[in-house]
C-alpha cells in the first residue's frame, strides 16, 4: 500500500496556509504549516516532508535562501516555490537553486492539482527505485564464485547446506580469496535473499565511526551529528549483516557485539530507545581468531558466539586446477566490460599463471588479466602481458637465501646472462653479482 | 428514532425546483432529513475588489458560526464566483470532518463556457458539488474512484464524468 505523501507549507499570510492546508487535506495528504523559513527549518530538523511548498516573498530569511538551506541537507527534497510576483529571473534562480518548480499566485487548482500529482508520482518512482536498488543489491548474482576443484566444491556444497540456516558464520581465508562473494553467496541463496544485504568493513573504521556506523545515531549524538541516522544493524533487518575483518574491532566493541548478538536489541549512539533487528550475522577474517583468543586479543564468548559455522576458503595455489576456468571468466568478464573482441591466453602464458603461487589469491590474478587486457593486442594475451616478473619471484621461497637466489637468477635469465647489464639492473657491480652466482651455485641451465 | 437533519441555507436567488431536486439527491445520498433554510447576508463584504470575486474562506466562517441545533451538517449555497486566496476560483469548500461547508453555482453553469443553457445539467453538476463537500463534512478525502462523488473535480468537465453517488468504499466510510 502506498504511504500518505506529506506536505509542510510556509507561507507567512495566513489565509494561503488555511486555504493550502484545507484543499491538500481534502486530498488526503499530511499537511503541516509554518508561518516563516526558520519556523520551517526547525520542524524539518524533527519532521521529514516529501513536498515543501514555499512562497518566496517572506519577512526575515526568504524563500529562496530556504530553498538552499534545505537543499543542502537534503539534495533530494521537493520544494515547490509560491509567489505574487512572478519574474523570469526569480523563477531561473529557484529552478537553478534546485526548487522541483515554480508557480505563481493565485494558480488555477487543476495546474495546483497536476503540479502535486506529478511530483507524486516522482516520489512513488524514487520510493520504488529504493526499494528495488535493495533487492537487486541483496540478489546480486554470486558467478563469480568460480571453481571445480574438489576445494572449491566441498566449499560451495558448505555454502549451501548453511545458507538455509539462521546460524552465524566466519569465513577464513587469505586476503584475496573471495571472502564477501561467499558471503554474498550465503545471503543469496538464504530464506533472507529478498531482504538487504549490508556489508561493513570494520578495518577501514575508527571504533566510534564503527560504533555509529553499526548502530546509527541519534541527532545530537556528537558533533556534525545533524539528523537521526539509522545504523546498519538497523538496516539489516529482516537480512544479512557482513562484518568483514572482524578482528581488528576493538575489546569495547567486541562487548558491544556480543551483547546485539545475545539479544538482538540495540540503542543507538545518544539514544535511548531499545531498537530490535532481525539479523544474521557473517564474518569474515583472515586472521588466526582461535590464536587471537589464547591471547587475548579476541573475546572467547564472542567468538563462540560467532563461530557457529566456520567456512575456509582455499587459497588459489592450493586449487590451481581451478586456474584456467578463473582466467577465462576474468578475460570475458573485461573484453565484455571495456568493449573488446573476445581474447584468448597463450598456452605458455596459462602454463606460467598455472606455476605462480599467488600471495594475492584470486585479486591478483584478476588484476594480472584486467591489466593483460588493456595493454594487449586484444587477440591473445602473451607472457609479455603478465607482469609475472615484476612479481619478483615464485613464492614458494622459504627463506631470504632462497629469495635471493631465485630472485638473481630470473633477472640473469631476463638479460640472457650479461654479467654487465644483469648487475645494472640489480644496481650490484660485477663482482657482486660473480660472488652471488658463486654462491648460489648458478648456471645458464637453470630456468 | 427520527433521521438526523442536514441543512441546506441559500444565499441569493435560486430556483425552488433546483433546491428542492437537490435536497431529495442529498437525502438519497446520506439517509439523512434535508431542511431547506434561506439565509440573508449582504454579501458584497465579501467581495473582493482586486479579485472581482467573493472570499469563499470567510463565508465558510459565516456559514459555520450560524448555529442550527435540530442540524448535524450545514451548507451554504451561493450562486457567486467564489476564491480562496491561492487558488483562481473553487466550486466549494468545506471543513473536513467538521460541521458545514459551502458551494456555489456561479461556475457550473454551461453558458459561463460559452455553451448552449442546459438545466438539467447545471443541476446535476449542483447535485454532485453539495454531495462532494457535505462528503468532506462527514470526513471524507478525495477519491481515486473515477465515477464517485468523492473524486476532485478541477473543471466542470470532470464533475460530469462522475456520479452522484459515494462509491462504496467512501460510504463504508460514513458511520451514518
Amino acid at each position: 500500500m502506498a504511504r500518505k505523501i506529506s506536505i509542510l507549507i510556509v507561507d507567512d499570510e495566513e489565509s494561503v496556509r488555511d486555504s493550502l492546508f484545507n484543499w491538500f487535506l481534502e486530498d488526503g495528504f499530511r499537511v503541516e504549516c509554518a508561518e516563516n523559513a526558520k519556523k520551517a527549518l526547525t520542524i524539518l530538523e524533527s519532521d521529514q516532508f516529501d513536498i515543501i511548498l514555499a512562497d518566496i516573498k517572506m519577512p526575515g530569511m526568504d524563500g529562496l535562501e530556504m530553498l538552499r538551506r534545505i537543499k543542502s541537507l537534503k539534495s533530494d527534497a521537493i520544494v515547490i516555490v509560491m509567489t505574487a510576483f512572478a519574474t523570469v529571473d526569480t523563477a531561473v534562480k529557484a529552478l537553478k537553486d534546485g526548487a522541483y518548480d515554480y508557480v505563481t499566485k493565485p494558480f488555477d487548482p487543476d495546474d495546483l492539482t497536476h503540479l502535486i500529482r506529478n511530483a507524486t508520482k516522482q516520489i512513488s518512482l524514487t520510493d520504488e527505485n529504493e526499494t528495488l536498488k535493495k533487492k537487486v543489491v541483496s540478489l546480486e548474482n554470486v558467478e563469480d564464485l568460480i571453481g571445480e576443484s574438489e576445494a572449491m566444491k566441498d566449499m560451495l556444497r558448505e555454502v549451501e547446506s548453511v545458507a538455509q540456516t539462521n546460524s552465524s558464520i566466519i569465513i577464513t581465508g587469505e586476503s584475496g580469496t573471495g571472502k564477501e562473494l561467499v558471503a554474498r553467496a550465503i545471503h543469496a541463496n538464504s530464506p533472507r535473499k529478498f531482504f538487504p544485504f549490508v556489508s561493513v568493513h570494520c578495518g577501514a573504521l575508527t571504533e566510534s565511526l564503527l560504533e555509529s556506523e553499526l548502530f546509527g545515531h541519534e541527532k545530537g549524538a556528537f558533533t556534525g551529528a545533524m539528523y537521526n541516522r539509522k545504523g546498519r544493524f538497523e538496516m539489516a533487518d529482516s537480512g544479512s549483516i557482513f562484518l568483514d575483518e572482524i578482528a581488528t574491532i576493538s575489546t569495547k566493541m567486541q562487548v558491544e557485539l556480543l551483547r546485539v548478538l545475545e539479544s538482538k536489541t540495540f540503542m543507538r549512539v545518544g539514544g535511548n530507545k531499545e531498537i530490535s533487528s532481525d539479523f544474521r550475522v557473517i564474518c569474515a577474517t583472515n586472521k588466526d581468531l582461535k590464536n587471537m583468543v589464547e591471547n587475548g586479543t579476541f573475546r572467547e564468548d564472542l567468538f563462540y558466539r560467532l563461530n557457529v559455522v566456520n567456512i575456509h576458503i582455499p587459497p588459489l595455489r592450493d586449487r590451481k586446477d581451478d586456474i584456467p576456468l578463473l582466467v577465462d571468466y576474468f578475460i570475458k568478464k573485461y573484453c565484455t566490460s571495456m568493449n573488446k573482441p573476445p581474447a584468448a591466453i597463450d598456452s605458455s602464458a596459462l602454463k606460467r599463471l598455472q606455476e605462480f603461487n599467488f600471495p594475492g589469491n584470486i585479486r591478483e590474478l584478476e588484476n594480472m588479466i584486467e591489466r593483460a587486457i588493456v595493454v594487449g593486442d586484444g587477440k591473445k594475451i602473451g607472457l609479455k602481458d603478465l607482469p609475472l616478473e615484476k612479481t619478483f619471484v615464485s613464492s614458494s621461497a622459504e627463506s631470504l637465501d632462497d629469495f635471493e637466489k631465485a630472485f638473481v637468477l630470473q633477472i640473469l635469465n631476463k638479460y640472457s646472462w650479461n654479467i654487465s647489464r644483469t648487475a645494472k639492473a640489480l644496481k650490484v657491480d660485477r663482482v657482486t653479482l660473480y660472488h652471488k652466482i658463486k654462491k648460489y651455485d648458478l648456471k645458464p641451465s637453470d630456468q | 428514532m427520527s433521521l438526523p437533519n442536514i441543512t441546506l441555507i441559500s444565499f441569493g436567488y435560486f430556483e425552488k425546483e433546483l433546491l428542492e431536486n437537490t435536497a431529495e439527491a442529498v437525502r438519497n445520498e446520506f439517509h439523512c432529513s434535508v431542511i431547506i433554510r434561506e439565509g440573508h447576508i449582504d454579501l458584497s463584504d465579501f467581495f473582493d475588489q482586486t479579485r472581482r470575486q467573493y472570499n469563499a474562506n470567510n463565508l465558510l466562517k459565516l456559514v459555520d458560526s450560524l448555529h442550527f441545533p435540530d442540524s448535524i451538517k450545514t451548507l451554504g449555497l451561493f450562486n457567486v464566483d467564489l476564491f480562496i486566496p491561492i487558488l483562481t476560483f473553487i466550486f466549494g469548500q468545506a471543513f473536513l470532518g467538521g460541521r458545514c461547508g459551502i458551494a456555489s453555482l456561479y461556475r457550473v453553469s454551461n453558458e459561463r463556457y460559452g455553451m448552449p443553457e442546459d438545466n438539467q445539467l447545471l443541476l446535476n453538476r449542483f447535485k454532485k458539488e453539495v454531495i462532494h463537500e457535505l462528503g468532506h463534512t462527514f470526513g471524507l478525502i478525495h477519491c481515486h474512484n473515477p465515477t464517485c462523488v468523492m473524486r476532485s473535480s478541477t473543471y466542470v468537465e470532470d464533475i460530469d464524468q462522475k456520479n452522484q453517488q459515494l462509491c462504496p468504499n467512501c460510504r463504508a466510510e460514513i458511520d451514518f
